[in-house]
């Protein structure tokens, strides 16, 4: 019988880290994902859990040695967040151009300067074009179940792309919440070993990995990233499915609140989602026709799923806790180029919020709701808004 | 490929290949000579990993491999958490790694890769005691991206960043001692190693793979593109460095210093022999010529007192 138990979300994801089974774990320390990797020692130290932990000396290690570990054949494993995660970027790259479904735990963190150790999406967006996919929480149930399902895409044949799992820090990463622990058995039939056909650095069968590309071949490699990232959304579905059958709880690449009559729909990712249905049933008790969204899955970008979402509003707004400096929200941006070509789309808006831990309130929400209606009404708004900037100290 | 019986008899190199022609190293190349030798000591039971160095093209570009053996491509400052990654996914799929039969984990970096954007990776590797071997090719500069120079260039060096001119700007800081670095971290087995004593270097091969515990073998691997040099003289460098005493060869073990011949048993020759065959110091003046002397003969008596001491 699954187990309940009250956890932090990075204690959830060191226990989805126990029920996968990682051959090695390699790992080093940063606030706030530090208990990722100190639990997976617990559990170690414990007999609990038969894993290689290396203690790296820097996350670009980490990511390496995971590289490597991968590479070698086995499943692989590590946590990090913010400036640990912009130290891996360029080893990001090589995982998936390698084709090694590696999973990564992130506690979302803004990045410096200034520093800061609070919560924002800046450092996983910031790695979205590295052919990583990239799944957000919720709360620390989805923590523990993304991370499942991540490795079980990651390591599907149609796909072979690392996978990055984030949950908000602090707001998620240190806060205790009920979670469901499935059973041992289901998940080892959920996601059976990794064994790989393409990269496993044996001596018996030897193989180079990662050799010069000219530029007669390059190009066809990175067209089966992108063809892998495709496949991938057809088989993120099948997933679903079977973690549905398997575990009872259903996930949704997009997944919608009160957005059937809705002519405002917020959509956002990650732990804000659960505050934007409380403030929908709010605003309906006013009667404001308004609905909610939250993507799960920002790479792939679920394009036909938001295509079919924009068709259900007058308004949609994004509120998104990163900034591409000199254009938008990261989200904004790809929400563009999915309904660029579409006939009927409605007014798109961008809204940047709770950067660096900054609390997302209804306050703030009120504001993003006066902006959405002044734009329904046809009045002239900006595209890129700015919640809750405190303008007395700029 | 069987040899003819008399070849048989002066030779003591294993006739086995499995570092193939074919490769895309330039003429006269110590780097490609190392890993000949390399895979000749470990054969296919080895898994490389090479970041990004000359050795990532001597490999040969996809589709073509030189290896008989797996190899990992890596970026440039990876190689010591790369080779610690590979060595744990080994164990915990219950390979045997070293020993007579088992598998040999080994990094293949250069000087840059080493002494200086991969020091960081390479410390860990240390410190942690991943079972396997790094060997930094010490050609002494970054030769991949055209003669730049690194921490391991010596002292009056013309690179393509330190290119004398009217202001003489030549290298003025000595070669980093990488070595003495990696014996901070008193590892398993440490070694100076050069292609012109094969011999010597096959035996520290063996050793490093019957030893338990993280290796490093600096192996001097002259590069006549980057020095300016013959391609004939290869060879002749790496052993006059050797004679010179500018590289000598020692081991380090157990906490021992152990000289290894053919260091100079006696004076070492004067360095200007080492210094003439090469294009790269030939804007150095007598007084620079006499601060890199100078700075060899101190390091090689502090070398002699540490094997006296620590023997």
């Amino acid at each position: 019988m699954p187990m309940r138990k009250v956890m932090k979300c990075n204690e959830a994801a060191a226990w989805a880290a126990k029920l996968a089974k990682p051959k090695v774990v390699a790992a080093f320390p940063i606030t706030p994902s530090t208990l990722v990797p100190e639990k997976i020692s617990e559990f170690i130290a414990d007999g609990e859990m038969d894993a290689e932990f290396i203690k790296v000396e820097s996350e670009h290690s980490a990511i390496s040695a995971c590289v490597g570990a991968s590479a070698a054949g086995v499943r692989a494993f590590t946590a990090t967040a913010s400036q640990g995660l912009a130290l891996m970027h360029e080893v990001l790259f090589i995982a998936a151009g390698m084709r090694l479904p590696i999973v990564i735990a992130i506690g979302n963190r803004s990045l410096s300067a200034p520093i800061n150790i609070w919560n924002d999406w800046q450092d996983s967006i910031s790695e979205r074009d590295t052919g990583w996919m990239q799944f957000y929480a919720e709360n620390n149930q989805e923590a523990l179940d993304l991370i499942l399902i991540a490795f079980k895409v990651a390591e599907n044949e149609r796909v072979l792309l690392p996978a990055m799992v984030g949950f908000d820090a602090f707001i998620l990463t240190h806060t205790v919440e009920p979670v469901e622990i499935p059973d041992q058995e289901v998940v080892d039939e959920f996601l059976g070993e990794y064994v790989p056909k393409h990269a496993y650095l044996d001596p018996a069968k030897p193989i180079t990995q990662g050799a010069l590309g000219f530029p007669a071949h390059y190009m066809e490699v990175r067209y089966t990233v992108w063809e892998a990232m495709e496949n991938a959304r057809q088989v993120i579905e099948e997933v679903f499915d079977e973690f549905e059958k398997k575990f009872g709880r259903r996930y949704y690449m997009i997944e919608e609140y009160k957005t059937d009559d809705a002519e405002i729909i917020l959509l956002t990712m990650g732990s804000l989602a659960g505050t934007l249905k409380d403030f929908v049933d709010k605003k309906r008790e006013e009667g404001v026709k308004i609905g909610a969204a939250k993507m799960t899955v920002y790479r792939p970008f679920p394009i036909e799923e938001f295509r079919a979402l924009a068709k259900k509003a007058k308004v949609l707004a994004i509120l998104e806790k990163d900034i591409s400096f000199g254009i938008s929200g990261a989200v904004f941006a790809d929400a563009g180029r999915v309904l660029v070509n579409e006939k009927e789309k409605p007014i798109l808006l961008d809204f940047i919020i709770g950067l660096g831990g900054r609390d997302v309130t209804f306050e703030n929400l009120e504001e993003v709701v006066e902006i959405s209606k002044k734009a329904l009404v046809g009045e002239k708004v900006e595209e890129v808004n700015w919640i809750g900037l405190r303008k007395e100290i700029l | 490929m069987e040899l003819p019986a008399d070849v048989k008899k002066r030779l003591t190199l294993p006739a086995e290949e499995h570092f193939y022609a074919g490769h895309t190293a330039c003429q006269g190349c110590g780097a490609a000579l190392g890993l000949r030798y390399v895979l000749k000591v470990y054969g296919n039971k080895t898994i490389f990993t090479i970041p990004a160095c000359c050795s990532t093209i001597i490999a040969g570009p996809w589709p073509y491999s030189a290896f008989n053996a797996p190899l990992f491509h890596t970026a440039f400052e990876t190689t010591g958490a790369v080779i610690g990654g590979i060595e744990a996914a080994l164990k915990a799929k219950g390979y045997k790694v070293k020993g007579e039969d088992g598998i040999m984990v080994v990094g293949w970096a250069g000087d840059g890769g080493t002494a200086d954007i991969g020091l960081q990776a390479l410390s860990g590797f240390l410190e942690r005691g991943h079972d396997g071997l790094y060997i930094m090719y010490d050609n002494e500069a970054y030769m991949n991206t055209g003669i730049q120079r690194s921490s391991s260039t010596p002292y009056g060096a013309w690179t393509t960043n330190t290119p004398g001119g009217k202001k003489h700007f030549l290298e003025r800081k000595p070669k980093k001692k990488v070595i003495d670095i990696v014996i901070a971290h008193k590892p398993a087995y440490a070694a100076t190693a050069s292609v012109a004593y094969p011999e010597d270097f096959m035996r520290k091969l063996k050793k490093a793979k019957t030893i338990k515990g993280p290796s490093f073998i600096q192996l001097f691997a002259p590069c006549p593109t980057g020095w300016r040099a013959p391609t004939d003289k290869t060879i002749e460098l790496a052993r006059l460095a050797v004679q010179t005493a500018y590289f000598p060869l020692f081991e380090y073990e157990n906490g021992k210093y152990k000289i290894n011949m053919p260091s100079p048993s006696k004076e070492p020759k004067s360095l200007e022999d080492f210094i003439k065959l090469q294009g790269r110091f030939k804007y150095m003046t007598k007084e620079d010529i006499q601060v890199l002397q100078e700075w060899v003969l101190s390091e090689w008596e502090e070398l002699k007192k540490k094997a006296e001491i620590f023997g």
